[in-house]
């Protein structure tokens, strides 16, 4: 089932395009990740199909419902945590809590979702001295209280360690398996491709690319990038002869790095038993979703 | 008389567009009491004041023979002040705080509306303004003998009046100031013409004509204007009440004109 469709987005700030054409759907029960570099126009995106702004083209449904003019009933269905939203500094967790639940009809358990958010020792600790991540984890408490069937959620862990990172990620896997369609906005590579089951890859206002994260990294035929230190001198050309290998570089302190696509890592080592040399030290650089968002969004060239 | 209810939509209409108010006015006292400096300056300090003019001894004495003392001619100027500071300066700060920081648009991702937030902070600011009135009131009449107003009536709509006229002013300030650092700077600088006006360093009763004139279209001249005359159990003149409900209509149109959530 379809959760939300967006169909030829268009939004304006005065001269400057922010969203130029962006469609996508995103079925139930899906992490669906919204990708693309800074100012590729994904906030807007989302804060479209949020409602918060009024599209200047383009039409978008979340649920069936039209986020202009449906608003009270898309509140009470869509989950939001945002980016950079604060509380007042001297509520507590538990205030914050108790308090958003009076806005919903039928609100979920506030409690079992500060334990499980891992906050039931902050429960009466004010805002203002929680830590990044625990600010960011209330939020993402308070988007779920509602119960939403959809949760939007934008740059969840910027500004978080890495160990709250990870923690936040098997989070949002666990608010999927509730059956929570997720719609994730980040720049993170290793986000996307860890958590999504699909990304609309996003650049200048577009989309790029919808596809899922191994999808995205096959169309942009980046190659794998084999290095080793041989026991011996190698012949160049044997390797380049295979039919795998793209390049062949030998460096001055005697290592060798090679290119190639397909099965090359296999040929390469087959390739070099036969000729009795030994790779020490070898490592393989697989695509990853890295290179297809540099191919596919022309980062590095601008 | 029949009335038909469209039953799909009850259910979520039943909340009213209010839903919240009380849930989120409840809050917002309880941050407001937790700001001690904030609280101390709109509950305690303008008893102070006049606890400290009181003592005064000059302010003890008849202006004129069988005529109110200076005192007497403060209470209402202080009550002036007490809304003048909660209008000003408190709501602006709370208000674009909470635009600053992204609270008030949160409150958009919710089925509250952020509408409701800011009117849950006017009702705190106006309950805190109440109490405050009250003690300086109280205060006066125990410590000084300053007659409680003698037509509360009268008072009450001078109360009233003012509240609007200072409220809207606070409102506009709000929605103009970028942070809640400035929307407390533009009402500090704003608190004193205002007050200067109200008499707060030259009651009105001994303004010279044409400074007088100019306080009387003021909003805070209009105000202690009108709780002056309804603390001696007069009516406020019309002039006022038409100066402040003037201030009112232009600065509310001005406010929502102006106002952002984000």
């Amino acid at each position: 089932m379809t959760v939300i469709e967006v169909n030829g987005l268009q939004k304006r700030y005065g001269e400057h395009v922010a969203v130029a054409d962006v469609s996508f759907e995103v079925q139930e029960g899906e992490i669906f990740g919204v990708l693309g570099p800074n100012g590729a126009g994904k906030t807007t995106t989302v804060e479209c199909v949020e409602g918060l702004r009024v599209p200047d083209g383009g039409t978008i449904r979340v649920l069936g419902l039209d986020p202009q003019r449906d608003v009270v009933a898309l509140r009470q269905v869509l989950g939001v945590q945002l980016q950079d939203s604060k509380l007042p500094e001297r509520m507590t967790v538990a205030e914050a809590v108790s308090l958003y639940s009076t806005f919903y009809d039928d609100p979920a358990d506030g409690d079992a979702l500060v334990d499980r958010l891992n906050l039931a020792r902050q429960r009466d600790t004010r805002f203002g001295n929680l830590s990044g991540g625990q600010q960011q984890r209330l939020a993402i408490v308070l988007a779920l209280l509602g119960r939403p069937r959809v949760a939007v959620l934008d740059e969840l862990t910027t500004g978080l360690d890495p160990q709250s990172r990870r923690h936040t990620w098997e989070l949002v896997e666990q608010i999927r398996d509730d059956g929570v369609t997720v719609v994730l906005v980040t720049h993170f590579m290793e986000e996307a491709e860890r958590l999504c089951d699909r990304i609309a890859l996003i650049d200048a206002g577009r989309v790029v690319a919808v596809d899922t994260p191994s999808g995205l990294v096959e169309r942009t035929r980046a190659p794998q990038v084999i290095r080793f230190r041989p026991s011996g001198p190698v012949d160049e050309d044997m390797l380049r002869a295979l039919p795998e290998v793209g390049s062949v570089v030998t460096h001055r302190d005697g290592r060798v790095e090679v290119t190639g696509t397909g099965d090359v890592l296999a040929t390469v080592t087959t390739a070099l038993a036969h000729e009795r040399i030994i790779a020490a030290e070898l490592r393989v650089t697989q695509p990853r979703l890295d290179d297809a968002f540099v191919a596919l969004t022309g980062e590095g060239t601008r | 008389m029949t009335t038909t209810t469209l039953p799909t939509t009850a259910h979520r209409r039943s909340r009213g567009p209010f839903a919240g108010l009380r849930a989120l006015t409840l809050s917002e006292s309880r941050l407001f009491a937790r700001d001690r400096v904030g609280a101390f300056f709109t509950l305690a300090f303008p008893t102070v004041l006049l606890l400290v003019l009181g003592l005064i001894p000059s302010f003890k004495e008849p202006l004129a023979p069988g005529g109110p003392r200076l005192i007497d001619v403060y209470t209402p100027i202080i009550v002036a002040m007490v809304l003048s500071t909660s209008a000003v300066q408190g709501l602006p700060a709370v208000v674009a705080t909470y635009r600053e920081q992204g609270v008030l648009r949160r409150m958009r991702t919710t089925p509250v509306r952020p509408q409701t937030l800011l009117l849950a902070i006017m009702a705190t600011m106006m309950g805190v303004t109440l109490v405050s009135t009250v003690l300086v009131l109280v205060v006066a009449r125990l410590a000084f003998g300053v007659p409680l107003p003698q037509s509360p009536l009268a008072y009450l709509v001078a109360l009233l009046f003012t509240g609007v006229a200072v409220y809207g002013l606070g409102l506009l300030v709000a929605a103009v100031a970028p942070s809640g650092r400035a929307g407390n700077a533009i009402g500090t600088v704003l608190f004193f013409p205002l007050m200067f006006f109200g008499g707060l360093w030259l009651p009105r009763d001994v303004m010279p004509e044409l400074l007088r004139g100019i306080s009387d279209f003021t909003p805070l001249g209009a105000g202690a204007g009108a709780l002056q005359a309804a603390a001696w159990g007069e009516w406020p003149q019309l002039l006022h009440l038409a100066v402040l409900a003037g201030w009112a209509v232009l600065t509310a149109a001005l406010a929502t004109r102006f106002f952002r959530w984000e």
